[in-house]
This record gives structure tokens, sequence and C-alpha cells, in this order.
């Protein structure tokens, strides 16, 4: 080990073996670009707020839905979970006028019950997760358009939540940043422990390197599976009430872009669409740099409809850059101990 | 000799209207290898499968240390000191050697919620773990298990199932996949958990590998014992022979040989007479 060459590679090695050393890269290339393309206004603390804003309903998503990816499962039932549970706070806290606690209350258990059945379903028939939520996602969508005409007889319902639950939930920070941007960095502190600091975060990557030697290992897959669903759905609840309390009513169909934006940021950040690899860190830089491509783009002198195009050309990159690690990975580590 | 840990009497398997297994009666022996040969289709993995809890068989009986057992899952197995490794090791190529050595099993440190998984302390029990089985270049629990070589990977696994309490090893093919300097390491490996006191299943279908560390052998041919012996009691053409079905090598060299003369050098289609 005295060798400085063999400890240089092998402290690349390990810098490579990080999930979300690709990431960094992508944000820290992107940022730089929009710096410099978007001039002054978009490094100041409203430009900074932009994509922050759209960054933490976004990242509060693609956290679970990031652990659900590790374990090699999709959610996409989120698009419609989100408008169902600001449809559920509104119509509860805001048609009828009760509590606004009931409201949300009645918000998140609909997320965790959407959670719970996914689960269940995807457990019980061994259906890919993808065509489970799908079917989920527009029956949610759905029962929602149906209740809310049924009830309300329109599709936006207003909600005037107190000052309180505004503050909590809803409201500006300064003007300009989202109350939401703590939520997501608490989120992250929860999910982070719970992936790389807990037993349960072992469970999952093991869970999505593979099924069988899992369960045979005495981890309970079906359970852990079904409770990843329901955060999932409990966290898009949670993203579904914060908006209709932070803009004071809820739209029937609001959540579609979220399926995309969350899984494109969680591939972004270095997770395996194969499942068995990611990182909190590295969904979180995922999740900012797709944030920076879609806000950044007004602040340069680009129509902003080649966003999509950055966000589509980002994501291939991200998907080839994360093969390409994680051969480097399997491969140093072979070499370096003939060496 | 030593009273056997596992023993299997008559037992049977069949799914449906399929008689997969007949009368399979087996002894496993602490310390001692049981080579488990037979041809592709012989009914090895489903003995397997039935040693290692997946499946119940339809009849006769499993005894463990000579009490009768019930296998209703595979973790029944596991709890009675079963093991099964299978042939790419059944390990997580992308999780650490440290992480994936106690995945199910995790150590901790903290209290309550607050329990963190404890990196320092995994690393160090695989890695003493897999160095204890002569697995001498694995230095680092952070490496991924990806990167090693299949004949560490099994080697992983089996040091896992020991260090777990495993009594009775069940190997499914573990040199099928490996190339010859692979597959002597495996055998090693074997040899180790032999001296350790461990009773071993050994399924294969090369013989040369079965030879070289088996005690005792048995040869299954559609879903029966076709030969029991031990150790000495056969040459290795008898054993291939017995796994060919009994119609022997050499006699199906020679009429291929014949046919090859009498065809202008071509060999016999298959199913053409």
């Amino acid at each position: 080990m005295s060798n400085p060459r063999i400890r240089l590679s092998a402290r690349f090695s390990s810098l490579a073996r990080r999930p979300e050393t690709g990431s960094l890269l992508g944000l820290l290339i992107v940022f730089a670009f929009f710096a410099f393309f978007g001039g002054h206004s978009f490094l100041t603390p409203a430009g900074a707020a932009s994509w922050l804003n759209v960054a933490s309903e976004i990242g509060i998503v693609a956290l679970p839905i990031g652990l659900l990816m590790i374990a090699g499962e999709l959610d996409v039932s989120i698009g419609s979970v989100i408008p169902a549970a600001s449809m559920t706070v509104a119509v509860v806290s805001g048609y009828y006028g009760l509590p606004i606690v009931l409201g949300v209350a009645a918000a998140l258990a609909l997320g965790l019950l959407v959670g719970l059945i996914n689960g269940l379903f995807v457990v019980r028939t061994a259906l890919p997760s993808f065509i489970v939520t799908l079917g989920s996602l527009f029956s949610v969508a759905g029962l929602t358009l149906g209740f809310t005409v049924l009830i309300t007889g329109s599709t936006g319902v207003p909600i005037k939540a107190g000052p309180a639950a505004k503050a909590i939930l809803g409201q500006f920070v300064g003007g300009k940043f989202e109350v939401s941007i703590f939520w997501w960095l608490g989120a992250i502190v929860i999910v982070g422990f719970l992936l790389h600091f807990s037993k349960f975060g072992n469970w999952i990557f093991a869970l999505g390197g593979d099924k069988i030697s899992a369960r045979n290992a005495g981890i309970p897959t079906d359970l852990l599976t079904v409770l990843l669903f329901m955060g999932s759905g409990f966290s898009a609840a949670f993203v579904g009430l914060s908006t209709a309390i932070l803009y004071n009513s809820a739209q029937v169909a609001s959540g579609s872009s979220f399926i995309f934006n969350s899984i494109i940021s969680v591939v972004i950040g270095g997770v395996l669409l194969t499942g068995g690899a990611g990182s909190v860190v590295g969904i979180t830089f995922g999740t900012m740099t797709f944030a920076i491509v879609s806000q950044g783009i007004f602040y340069t002198g680009f129509d902003a409809n080649w966003a999509s195009l950055i966000i589509g050309v980002l994501l291939l990159l991200a998907v080839l850059l994360n093969n390409t690690f994680r051969k480097m990975a399997l491969a140093f580590s072979t070499r370096l101990k003939g060496a | 000799m030593t009273k056997p840990i596992l023993s299997l009497r008559d037992v049977n398997k069949s799914f449906g209207p399929i008689d997969v297994l007949h009368n399979i009666s087996l002894e496993v022996r602490p310390g001692e290898v049981l080579c488990l040969l037979g041809d592709n289709g012989a009914g090895k993995s489903t003995l397997i499968k039935i040693l290692s809890g997946v499946h119940q068989p339809t009849g006769g009986e499993i005894l463990m240390d000579g009490a009768p057992a019930t296998f209703a899952n595979p973790r029944e197995a596991s709890e009675h000191g079963i093991a099964t490794v299978h042939q790419f090791g059944g390990t997580f190529p992308l999780m650490s050697i440290g992480r994936s050595f106690f995945v199910g099993a995790e150590p901790t440190k903290g209290w309550g919620p607050l329990q963190i998984y404890d990196r320092k302390r995994a690393n160090e029990i695989a890695v003493k773990a897999v160095r204890d089985f002569g697995i001498t270049r694995i230095e680092d629990g952070d490496r991924l298990v990806g990167g090693l070589s299949g004949g560490e990977r099994q080697s992983l696994a089996i040091a896992r199932a020991v260090h777990f309490g495993a009594r009775v090893l069940i190997l499914d093919e573990p040199t099928a996949a490996l190339g010859v300097k692979q597959a002597a390491h495996v055998l090693r490996i074997v040899n180790e958990a032999k001296r350790r006191g461990l009773a071993v299943v050994f399924i294969t279908h090369q013989v040369m590998h079965a030879m070289a560390v088996g005690d005792h052998f048995a040869v299954l041919i559609r879903g029966a014992i076709a030969a029991d012996f031990r150790k000495g009691e056969k040459t290795r053409e008898e054993i291939t022979d017995l796994m060919a079905g009994g119609e022997t090598m050499a006699t199906l060299e020679a009429q291929i040989e014949t046919y090859m003369n009498s065809h202008d050098g071509h060999a016999p289609q298959v199913g053409s007479h």
C-alpha cells in the first residue's frame, strides 16, 4: 500500500464506487452552465428560490420513489395521488369547512391507502409494479374526478387554510422560498438515515439486488415492499395537500408531470433502473439538477422549449454514466488486488 | 462412525401425476462430504429444494439428528442449520462484502429507533470469516461483491453460512460455472468446511470434482438412487458410466464411429432411427 499510484487509484476506485459521483458531476456542470448563461439574476436569492421550490416538491416525492427503485419497483400512481390528496384536503376543509387537521389527516390516509393497495397488489400478484401502479394511476384519477364533480359540481375547489396551517405547510418564507424546502431537507435526513445507516437500508438494497436471496436470508420482503409503496403514497399525498394549501385551491388534474420528473431525478441521481444501487445524496443531486435545468432556462436568453431537450440528453448521459460507473466499481476491485 | 446429522428415508416427490423422486434414502454425517451425482434432469435440483425447504416431500421422512423434521419453508430449514449455496453464490453484486455478508442479520449499535448499522464491525467480521477460509485476497469489507471472482463469491457464501451456524452445507453445482483454477479454489473451501466438522452435500455432474472431495457418493438417475458407494469403491470411469445411465461412454463412442464410417463421415442425426 506504499505505492502512491496504487493508493491514488484505490481512492479513485472508492470514489467511482460511490453512486453519487456521476450525479455530482452532472449537477456541477449544469449549475455552471446556467450560472454562465443565466447571468447574475440566476444567482440571486430569487433565482435560487425558483429552482429550490421546484426541487423541494419533486424531491419529497423523488426520495421514496428512489427507495422503491433501489428495491426494484416503480410507482407511477403518484401522478394521481398528488391531485387526489389536494382535492381531499380541499373538499374536507374547504368545501365542507371541517378543521384543517382533519383534511390533512384524510389526505395523508388516502396516500397511505393507495400505497397499501399498490403494495399488496404487487406482492400478491407478482405483476410488474409499473403495470399495477399504472392501473391505480388511472383508477385514482377517475375516482378523484368523479367524486369531486359529484360532491362539489366543479373540477376546482378553493381552500382557505388558517395562518398556522399556512405557516407549517404552505407559505413563502421571505416572500420567495416555499416552506416545503424545509420539509424536503427533513425528508432527506430521514430517508438518508433509513437507507444508509439503519438495517432497513441494507434490506432495501438486498431486495433490489436479489429478491429470492433476500427472502432466504430472512428479510420480510413482502412487508418491506408494501411499506415502501406506502411511503411513496404518503409523500405524494403530502406534496398534494401542501400545494393545495399553498395555492389556496385544488385542481383535479395537476400531478402527472411528477411521474416523469421524479423518475428522471432519481435516475440522474445515479439509481440503477435494475435496482440494487443508489444513494440519497445522489437522488438529492439529481433532483437539484433537474430543477436547475427546468427553471434555469428562463434566466437564459434561450427559448424555454429547449429545456426538455437538455433534460432528455442529461437523462441519457446519466444512464450511460451509471452503467460506466457501475462497471468501473465492479472491475477496479479485482484489478487492484492483483496489483 | 459418527451419527448422521441429516437423513432421508424413502423420500418421494411428485408434482401432480409426475413422479420426480422415488424412494430416496441418504445420510449425511458431520465432517463428511456426500457427493450427489447425476446428469441434467436426474432430479438433483428437486432433491436440493426438498432439503432446503423450498419443496415438501410427498412421501417418506426427513430426520435431523435422528428426529423427524419438516421444513415448511427455507427459513425453517436454515433454522435447523441447513444452508444452501447456489451456483452463483446467491450474493448481491452491487453490495459491499460486509453488507451482503450480514443481509438480514445486520449488526447495529445505538438503541431504539436510532440503531445504526455497524459498518466497521460488519466489515471486520466478514473479512475475517472469509480470510479464515483461505481467501486472503480480500482485505477491504467495503469492496463490492461483484468485483470478486466466481470462486471467491462461492467462498464468501460458504463462509457466511458457516458463520451463521450452518451444520449442513448444501452446495448446488458450485464449480459448474468456474474455470479450473477457480474450481480448485472452491474445492479447497469444501475441504475446509469438512475439516471444521460440517456435513456437506455437494451436488455436481463433474466426476473429477466429486472425487477430489467426496467421502460418500450417490448417483441419481431418473429420480432414483442408482448407486450408493464410498470413496475408493469405484473408479472414475465406472462413475461416469453410471451417470450416463448405464450405457457406457465407450459403447456410445464406438457406435458413433461405426455410423460415421458407413455414412461418409457424417455424425448420426439425433432421433433418426
